[in-house]
C-alpha cells in the first residue's frame, strides 16, 4: 500500500517538475527538480518508477539547460541524477549505463553549447575527479596519507607546459613550442616521469608510518612549489611566479571533421571544450578501470591488508615497500597525466595552482565522498568543485551586488560591509568545516566503500 | 669573499638563535600533544598564529594608553597566552574529543580533522580581521623602547631580541619543571604512557589532555606574541611555515622528548639562517634565500631516513 503511494508521489513529482522546467526553466524550477530527485532516491518506489522518474528529470534538466536558463542549478540537478543512479540499489545495469551515458554524452554537451561556463565546470570536475581517483588508490585503498599530491600534478603540468610553449627556448636550442601532436606523447611521458618521481620519493618516505609520511609528502609539496616559483634563475625553467603561457593544444582537425560528420558544427572555442570534456571522460574511464582491476587484484588486497593493520599484514608476508610503492606510483601517474591535460586546457600554468590547498582539496574530495569508494570519490570531486568554483563565487558576486545597491537590512547599510569579506576567498573555511564535520559524524564518507562501512559498524558495536 | 662571510657570522648566528627559540617554543606544543595523543596537531601552527594576531591587537589598542614598553609586552604575552591556550582547549574539546569518544577506527581520521581545524582557524582569523579592521595583513604597532639596540662583539642586538631569548628560556625551564617535578606533570606523563592504566589509577585522562592542550597552546601563544614583536608583519597564514618547521624541529630532536624539541629547534634555526644568508653568496646569486625552506625539508627527509627516532630520541618498541 505504502509502496504504491510512493510510486504515485515520485511519478507525480517527476512529471510536475518536468512540466515546470518546460514552461519556465529557472533557478527556482531547478530546485524543484533537485527536490524531485531527492524524493526519487528516498521514497520507497518500485524500480521501474524510479528509473522513469530519473529519465524524466534528466530530460527536463537537459531541455531547460538547452534553453540557456537556470544555469548551474539545473547542472547540479543532472549531477544529482547521476549520483542517484549510482546509489539507488536494484537499478538494472542497462538503465544505469544508458541513462548515465545519455547525461554525460548528450545532456552536458547540450548544456555546454548553451552556456560555455558549464563546459568549463564539467571539465574541471572531470580533472579533479580523475585526480581524486588517483589519490584514492594511495589514501583510500592503501591508507597512505599523501598531503603533497598536487606536486605530481604540477610535475605533469610543467612537463608539457615547458616543452609545449616557447619556454624551453630559454635553456635549450630553439625549435619550441613543440608541435601540438606531441601532447599525446607527453601524456605518456608525464605518466612515466611522475611515476618515477613517486618511486624516488616513496622509496625513502614509505619506510615511515602514517603521520611521518604525511609530513614528508607535505614538505615535498612545498619543495615543488618553491622550485616552481624560483627556477626562473639561474636557468629559466619555469618562468617563476608569472607562470608559462601560451601552452600549445593538440590540433583537433580530425575531431572537428568527426563531429561534422555526425552533424555537429562547432565554433573555434566550443570545439576545444567539447574535445577536452570527452578526453577527460575517456581518461576517467581508464582510471576507473585501473582502479577496479587493481582493487580486485593481489595488490588491491595487499593494500587493504596494510591499511587495516600494517603489522599483521607484514606478519602475513606481504612485502611492505613494494606494495606501498606501487600504490604511490600509480596515484602519482594519474595525477601527472591530468596535469598535462590541465596545462593544455588552460594554456596557462603557474605555481599558484599547486599549493597545499590544492592537495588538501583533492584529499577532501576523497574523504568527503568515501575513502576507497569510486562513485563516492567522483561525487566528492563534483561537490567540492561546484562549491568552490561556482557556489562560493556566485555568493560573492551576490554580496557585491548587494554592497553596490546600498540597501539597508535591520538598520545596517550593506554598503558598509567590509570589502575584504568575500565568500570566494574563504574556501579554506568551508573545506575545513566539511572535513571536521565529516570526520566526526560520517568518517566513512557520503558513499562508503563496503569494507569501510563494516569497519565503522564494528567500531560502534565495540564501544 | 671568505672574510666577508666570516664577518657576517656572529650576526647570522644570533639571528639563527632567535629563530631557533621561536621554533623550539612551538615545537614543545607539538611534542606534548604528540606524547599524549600520538597526534600531529596540525592546528598547533594556527594556535601560534592566533597568539601573534592577539599580540598585534593588544599593541594596536594599548600603545597609546600604556607607555611602558615592558609592562605592555607583559600584558600582550599574558593575553596572547590566555587566548591561544583557550582556543587550543576548545579545539581539543570540539574536534578531537568526539573522535576519541567514538573510538577512532583509523589513524588518518584525527589527522584529517587537525588539517580541517587548521584551515578553519586560518580563515576565521582572516574573517574576523576583515570585518574588524578591513585588512588582514597586520603590522605591529611596536614601541621605540623595544627597538632600542646596541652592538656587542659586532652583533647588532635589539632589546626585543633579548626579551625573546630570556622569556623563551624561562618558559622552557618552567615547562621542564612542570612536567618532571609536579603532580600535573606526573599525570601527563602517566597518560602519555598508557591512557587506560592511568585512568585506573584515578587520573581523569580527558582533564589531563585538556590541560596539556592548555599548556601547549599558551606556550604557542607566547611564541606568537614574541614572533610578532620580533618580525613585525603578521597574516592569518603566517603560522604554516613556522609550524611545519617547528614540527621538523620536534622530529629532529626526537618527537615526544622535551629537551629534544629545544635542541631540534635551535639546530634548525641555525641551519636555516645559515642557508638563507650564505646560499645566495655561495652560488653567486643563482639560488636565493627562498631555498632555505627546501633545506629544512631535505633535513627532515634525510633525518627520517637515517635516524627516525631523532637526535635525542630513543627507539620505541612498537605496540602490537
Amino acid at each position: 500500500m505504502s509502496k504504491n503511494r510512493g510510486n504515485g508521489l515520485v511519478l507525480a513529482a517527476a512529471v510536475a517538475s518536468l512540466l515546470l522546467l518546460l514552461l519556465a526553466p529557472s533557478t527556482l524550477t531547478g530546485l524543484v527538480a533537485i527536490a524531485a530527485v531527492g524524493l526519487t532516491a528516498y521514497l520507497r518506489a518500485s524500480m521501474p518508477v524510479r528509473a522513469l522518474s530519473l529519465a524524466l528529470l534528466s530530460l527536463g534538466c537537459t531541455l531547460g539547460l538547452a534553453r540557456g536558463a537556470g544555469g548551474e542549478v539545473l547542472f547540479i540537478g543532472l549531477v544529482a541524477v547521476l549520483v542517484s543512479l549510482i546509489t539507488i540499489p536494484n537499478v538494472p545495469g542497462w538503465i544505469k549505463g544508458l541513462l548515465g551515458a545519455a547525461i554525460l554524452l548528450i545532456s552536458i554537451p547540450i548544456a555546454g553549447f548553451a552556456n560555455s561556463f558549464l563546459f568549463e565546470l564539467g571539465i574541471q570536475i572531470g580533472i579533479y575527479a580523475a585526480m581524486a581517483l588517483g589519490l584514492n588508490v594511495v589514501v583510500g585503498m592503501a591508507g597512505l596519507l599523501d598531503l603533497g599530491y598536487a606536486a605530481f600534478f604540477a610535475i605533469g603540468a610543467y612537463t608539457w607546459a615547458i616543452f609545449g610553449s616557447p619556454q624551453a627556448n630559454h635553456f635549450t636550442a630553439g625549435g619550441f613550442p613543440l608541435n601540438g601532436n606531441f601532447f599525446y606523447l607527453f601524456m605518456v611521458l608525464a605518466v612515466i616521469t611522475t611515476a618515477i618521481t613517486g618511486l624516488l620519493i616513496g622509496l625513502p618516505a614509505l619506510r615511515l608510518r602514517g603521520d611521518y609520511l604525511a609530513i614528508v609528502t607535505l614538505g615535498l609539496g612545498e619543495v615543488v612549489r618553491v622550485l616552481a616559483n624560483n627556477l626562473d634563475h639561474p636557468v629559466n625553467l619555469t618562468n617563476g611566479p608569472q607562470g608559462i603561457t601560451p601552452v600549445e593544444r593538440p590540433p583537433i582537425d580530425w575531431f572537428r571533421s568527426l563531429m561534422g560528420s555526425i552533424g555537429i558544427h562547432l565554433d573555434a572555442k566550443t570545439d576545444y571544450q567539447l574535445f577536452f570534456y570527452l578526453l577527460v571522460l575517456v581518461v576517467i574511464g581508464i582510471v576507473i578501470m585501473v582502479n577496479v582491476n587493481l582493487g580486485n587484484s593481489r595488490f588491491g588486497r595487499a593494500w587493504v591488508a596494510i591499511r587495516e593493520d600494517e603489522t599483521a599484514a607484514k606478519a602475513m608476508g606481504i612485502p611492505m615497500l613494494g606494495t606501498k610503492l606501487l600504490a604511490f606510483a600509480t596515484g602519482a601517474a594519474f595525477s601527472g597525466a591530468m596535469g598535462v591535460i590541465f596545462a593544455a586546457q588552460r594554456t596557462f600554468v603557474s605555481p599558484e595552482s599547486f599549493t597545499l590547498l590544492a592537495s588538501i582539496t583533492i584529499l577532501g574530495m576523497v574523504v568527503l565522498g568515501g575513502m576507497g569508494s569510486i562513485p563516492g570519490v567522483i561525487l566528492g570531486a563534483a561537490a567540492l568543485t561546484i562549491l568552490n568554483i561556482d557556489i562560493l563565487k556566485s555568493f560573492s558576486e551576490y554580496l557585491n551586488s548587494l554592497r553596490q545597491s546600498g540597501a539597508t537590512v535591520l538598520g545596517f547599510n550593506l554598503a558598509n560591509l567590509p570589502n575584504q569579506f568575500e565568500p570566494a576567498k574563504y574556501e579554506r573555511l568551508v573545506f575545513g568545516v566539511v572535513l571536521i564535520l565529516m570526520m566526526i559524524f560520517r568518517p566513512e564518507g557520503l558513499i562508503p566503500e563496503r569494507r569501510h562501512k563494516l569497519e565503522a559498524e564494528e567500531a560502534k558495536e565495540g564501544s | 669573499m671568505l672574510d666577508a662571510l666570516l664577518q657576517l657570522l656572529p650576526q647570522v648566528f644570533f639571528e639563527g638563535l632567535l629563530l631557533g627559540f621561536v621554533y623550539a617554543m612551538i615545537a614543545l606544543g607539538y611534542t606534548m600533544v604528540y606524547g599524549v595523543l600520538e597526534l600531529i596537531n596540525f592546528a598547533h601552527s594556527e594556535i601560534f598564529m592566533i597568539g601573534a594576531v592577539a599580540g598585534v591587537e593588544v599593541f594596536r589598542y594599548l600603545v597609546p594608553v600604556i607607555p611602558n614598553a615592558l609592562l605592555l609586552l607583559l600584558i600582550a604575552l599574558v593575553i596572547g597566552a590566555a587566548i591561544s591556550g583557550t582556543v587550543a582547549v576548545w579545539v581539543e574539546r570540539l574536534a578531537y574529543r568526539p573522535l576519541r569518544k567514538r573510538g577512532a577506527v583509523n589513524r588518518l581520521v584525527p589527522l584529517i580533522t587537525a588539517i580541517g581545524v587548521s584551515f578553519v582557524l586560518q580563515d576565521l582569523v582572516r574573517l574576523i580581521e576583515a570585518i574588524w579592521h578591513n585588512e588582514f595583513f597586520l603590522r605591529i604597532n611596536s614601541l621605540p623602547a623595544l627597538e632600542q639596540s646596541f652592538s656587542l662583539l659586532g652583533i647588532f642586538i635589539q632589546l626585543k631580541s633579548i626579551i625573546l631569548v630570556v622569556v623563551s628560556i624561562l618558559m622552557l625551564l618552567g615547562l621542564s619543571y612542570l612536567v618532571n617535578r609536579t603532580k600535573l606533570g606526573t599525570a601527563i606523563r602517566a597518560v602519555a604512557q598508557d591512557m587506560n592504566t592511568a585512568a585506573l589509577m584515578g587520573i581523569n585522562p580527558d582533564q589531563i589532555i585538556s590541560r596539556t592542550f592548555l599548556i601547549g597552546g599558551a606556550l604557542a601563544g607566547v611564541a606568537g606574541v614574541l614572533f610578532a614583536v620580533q618580525y613585525t608583519t603578521i597574516s592569518p597564514y603566517v603560522g604554516f611555515l613556522p609550524g611545519l618547521k617547528a614540527f621538523t624541529a620536534a622530529v629532529l630532536g626526537g618527537i615526544g622528548n622535551i629537551p629534544g624539541a629545544m635542541v631540534g629547534g635551535l639546530v634548525l634555526g641555525q641551519l636555516e639562517t645559515l642557508a638563507g644568508t650564505y646560499m645566495p653568496t655561495l652560488t653567486n646569486g643563482n639560488f636565493g634565500t627562498e631555498y632555505k625552506d627546501v633545506i629544512a625539508f631535505l633535513i627532515l627527509i634525510l633525518l627520517l631516513l637515517f635516524r627516525p627516532q631523532g637526535l635525542l630520541g630513543q627507539v620505541v618498541k612498537e605496540k602490537v
